[in-house]
């Protein structure tokens, strides 16, 4: 695949960049309200839809550091309000299971962050993706794929085997049993 | 899952006017979308939603043989519909289509045109990468029950309610006061046409209680609410109201008969400036025509001390049954219809008003029902002295307008204002000022309302009132209540104005009920900002709501006057119409799905999901997912261990293509 073209992290100053994974109903929702509302905040966050949070699986959050993420952003529909009922309190258990291993691998707490967004809170979408933006840029670039990358150097082995996606599997296999 | 050799995807970038292409350099994206293997066709186009945009995709799937489809647009709760049924007119299945939301999550909100730019590359380029592995996919169809349930019994639940009933189906009208009506029935006359309340309503009240399909509950509630659109099944709790509606024949001989020789009970209809006794019918046009005891007041309920005359007065129509208990009754319905409708703005809360301390400071809706002829002065407009007040001062948007309170103006507050500025004159011949921030007079004879009452010689000083306070520290020596100061600046002659006055009326703004946050759960709904029901789209789908089969009928969505929630209730009324007429639904297939030959059995998914739509095949020893009871969270596939349950819409692959697409590292 041709992957070589110019994207938003090349040329410029370092930009962070987060994956954000926002459920349909409530965060998604007010993501599009941010939208219509014409709230400007930073732009260094990449949306995937799903339909709950509930749906987020761990590998998830662990591919998007693997493949350069700087922050992963959750968005849940307020307890309680998760349009299936409770797919929410599932997304946060895993969330918490998911911040210990990430701290393990060094991956500092900020750049993982869970939010309970309603329908209505477009403000809250601005102001949380700018204090995200703000921290990250602070911390400076994640890097895990360059990070890899050295710790392969590091231990002579040729680029076939993949280190961190071999841990970030097996670490993805044992929390997704929540 | 298969890798498609022979993807040929067509690519749309919409400038949506200057919305998006004012941002965001839809050439460079169109360029670099094309650039992308399996992108058959990249254009750009000036406003893809429109009829020669759609156009463009189906043309371009029949002459480019495109077998997916891309458009960088809005966002997919706008228009993915829109889209998926271009793509499906061209004859493909409408689920080869993705959408890469821009304008929403892009060009709204980011100013950086330059950095935008590369970012809808990012987007575009996941969602290029994505819908490569998209599968065909059929809607599920679901059967639509007839009957429907309106919640709420104000003007808004009777007029959807009659209009379902009058196309045929069978409507339950669920209300938890003693009667239907709601604040509508508390009022004397109507702006702007100044026609009488009760003439209008009555009518309709009666005409739900006639209606052979309507079967209507008051003095009941919503227990609980399970199910999903078509299929919603319903708790209803009836609360004891001590008379049996189908023995009772309206005669109210109970209320004469009652022990309680006078009435004692502060009248909740008549804003507590009335009486009541414990047996009692909220007012004289009530439906049902049925009164109610009240338990904490009725002797006999309270401690069986009671000489119960009223039984005695019912006599063999026995209808009196002091036995009766709460019922739970469960419906099923396919469609509902919230009408629950709003609450007033609590003054109390702002102090320097002074209401609830100086006892000539009223509320509108207390002067609704002080100039009522049918209210607790007969309509005669007096203070609690018995004076008719000779100067009265009416405050606007109290409550409303207000960084401290209610940021949104109530709408109907200054017409509504104007109205009891036109009877008060006219009950009291005294002088009335009006304080107000700005007359807002929006909509069909208001204008002209506002110039007719503003010639009636009622004096407008336009400023915001600061302060409340008594003319004299001192009361007067003659048992008459004092008179209060008003004091604004009236921005029109930049002057600070002290008005003496006999009495005040505040002009509450509207709130949400109280419980909304409650009925908003209930039925799985989301709220706006300020706690009304949040409608599915501002613009578009003003009566839907985020939950199929859920309808929104007057001010429980938001402040509107009488016109405004007739035409809402008839809009969420036909909406619902439309869907029990068509019979069917049709769900978006993305429900979870087992691969039985990876499935260890492990039962993780089980507990997983809230609907108790996975269950463990003991025979086979696999887990078994019952698509009918399915909704498409995807919780269980994120926790399955061995990746062997999946979702159609939602696959891991196609979500991690997306990832990969949103970081792909140059
Ligand atoms: C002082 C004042 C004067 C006004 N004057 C005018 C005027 O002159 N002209 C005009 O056009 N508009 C006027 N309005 C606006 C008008 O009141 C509203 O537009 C109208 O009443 C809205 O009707 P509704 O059915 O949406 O709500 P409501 O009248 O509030 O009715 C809601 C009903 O739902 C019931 N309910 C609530 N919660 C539940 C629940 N959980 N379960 C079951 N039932 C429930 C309530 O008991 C009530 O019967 C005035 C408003 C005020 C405050
Ligand atoms: S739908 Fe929003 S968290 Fe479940």
């Amino acid at each position: 695949m041709n992957m070589q073209q110019p994207n938003s992290g090349e040329d410029a100053a370092w930009r962070p960049r987060i994956v954000a994974f926002f459920c349909n109903w409530c965060t998604y929702t007010a993501a599009d309200l941010a939208g219509v509302s014409r709230m400007k905040y930073a732009p260094n966050t990449r949306i995937v839809r799903v339909m709950c949070s509930g749906r987020i699986d761990p590998q998830f959050v662990l591919d998007a550091f693997r493949h350069g993420a700087d922050g992963v952003l959750i968005g849940g529909c307020h307890p309680g309000d998760c349009h299936y009922s409770e797919g929410n309190y599932k997304a946060l258990r895993r969330y918490h299971l998911l911040r210990r291993l990430l701290a393990d691998m060094g991956v500092a707490e900020q750049r993982f962050r869970l939010e309970w967004i309603s329908a209505s809170e477009g403000d809250k979408v601005k102001s949380v993706i700018d204090q995200m933006v703000a921290q990250l840029q602070e911390l400076g670039p994640l890097d895990l794929p360059g990070r890899r990358a050295d710790w392969d150097a590091e231990l002579g082995e040729n680029g076939e085997d993949d280190l961190t996606a071999g841990i970030a599997a097996e670490a993805a296999e044992e929390v997704s049993h929540v | 899952m298969k890798q498609n050799g022979d993807v040929r995807i067509g690519f749309y970038i919409c400038h949506c006017g200057t919305n998006i292409a004012g941002v965001i350099d839809v050439d460079r994206v169109r360029d670099y979308a094309a650039s992308l293997p399996g992108v058959a066709v990249a254009r750009d186009y000036k406003y893809m939603c429109s009829d020669p945009g759609q156009d463009l995709l189906r043309q371009d799937i029949a002459e480019h043989g495109l077998n997916r489809i891309v458009v960088a647009s809005c966002s997919p709760l706008l228009h993915e519909k829109t889209f998926r049924g271009a793509a499906e007119d061209g004859g493909l299945n409408p689920y080869f289509v993705q959408m890469v939301n821009i304008r929403e999550h892009g060009s709204w909100v980011h100013e950086d045109g330059e950095y935008m730019t590369g970012k809808a590359m990012d987007m575009s380029r996941a969602a290029i990468l994505r819908v490569q592995v998209h599968e065909a996919l059929e809607r599920k169809r679901v059967p639509i029950n007839p009957a429907v349930l309106v919640v709420g019994g104000g003007i808004a639940g009777i007029h959807a309610a009659l209009t379902m009933a009058d196309a045929g189906k069978h409507v339950y009208l669920v209300e938890r006061e003693a009667t239907i009506g709601g604040h509508m029935a508390q009022f004397d006359k109507t702006f702007p046409t100044l026609d009488c309340a009760a003439c209008i309503l009555t009518p309709k009240m009666t005409a739900v209680k006639a209606h052979p399909n309507i079967t209507l509950w008051t003095y009941s509630e919503i227990d609980k609410t399970e199910g999903f659109i078509g299929n919603y099944t319903v708790t209803v709790k009836r609360k004891p109201r001590y008379v049996r509606e189908d023995l009772c024949v309206g005669c109210m001989e109970c209320i004469e008969a009652c022990v309680y020789k006078s009435a004692k009970i502060p009248d909740a209809f008549n804003m507590g400036l009335s009486k009541r006794k414990p047996v009692y019918i909220p007012f004289p046009q009530a439906v049902p025509p049925v009164p109610v005891l009240d338990p904490e007041n009725c002797l006999h309920l309270k401690n069986g001390t009671c000489k119960d005359f009223c039984v005695e007065a019912c006599g063999d129509r026995d209808a009196i049954d002091f036995t009766q208990e709460a019922e739970y009754i469960d419906i099923d319905v396919g469609t509902i219809v919230l009408a629950t409708g709003f609450d007033t703005f609590d003054p109390a809360r702002i102090p320097y008003y002074g209401y609830g301390k100086y006892p000539n400071v009223y509320t509108s809706l207390e002067l609704e029902r002080l100039v009522n002829a049918s209210g607790p002065t007969g309509g005669d407009v007096r203070l609690p002295d018995g004076r008719i007040p000779e100067r009265v001062a009416i405050v606007h948007c109290v409550g409303s307008r207000d960084e401290h309170y209610q940021r949104w103006c109530s709408r109907v507050c200054c017409m509504y204002s104007l109205k009891l500025a036109h009877l008060v004159k006219e009950k009291t011949g005294g002088e009335v000022y009006n304080f107000y921030i700005d007359m807002r007079a929006p909509g069909k004879s208001m204008e002209e309302f506002y110039n007719r009452v503003s010639t009636e010689g009622v004096h407008l000083v336009r400023g915001r009132v600061a302060d409340i306070a008594p003319e004299s520290l001192e009361p007067p020596s003659n048992g008459r209540i004092g008179r209060v100061v008003v004091q604004a600046e009236d921005t029109l002659i930049g002057r600070i104005r002290k008005i003496p006055v006999d009495m005040v009326i505040l002009s509450v703004g509207m709130q949400p009920q109280e419980d909304a946050e409650n009925i908003r759960r209930m039925f799985n709904i989301s709220c706006s900002t300020g706690g009304f029901f949040l409608e599915r789209h501002p613009k578009l789908a003003p009566v839907s709501t985020f939950t199929d089969g859920v309808f929104l009928a007057g001010t429980c969505q938001g402040p509107k006057d009488i016109p405004d929630t007739v035409a809402q209730a008839g809009a969420a009324a036909s909406e619902a119409l439309a869907l029990i007429d068509r019979g069917y639904y049709e769900l978006e297939p993305n429900t979870a799905y087992v691969l039985e030959e990876q499935c260890s059995g492990c039962k993780s998914c089980i507990q997983q999901c809230p609907y108790t739509a996975i269950s463990f095949d003991a025979e086979k020893s696999k887990a078994s997912i019952n698509e009918a009871l399915c909704k498409g969270c995807g919780t269980c596939v994120a926790s399955c261990p061995s990746a062997s349950i999946r979702q159609h819409l939602f696959e891991d692959e196609e979500i991690f293509r997306e990832i990969h697409g949103l970081l792909a590292y140059a």
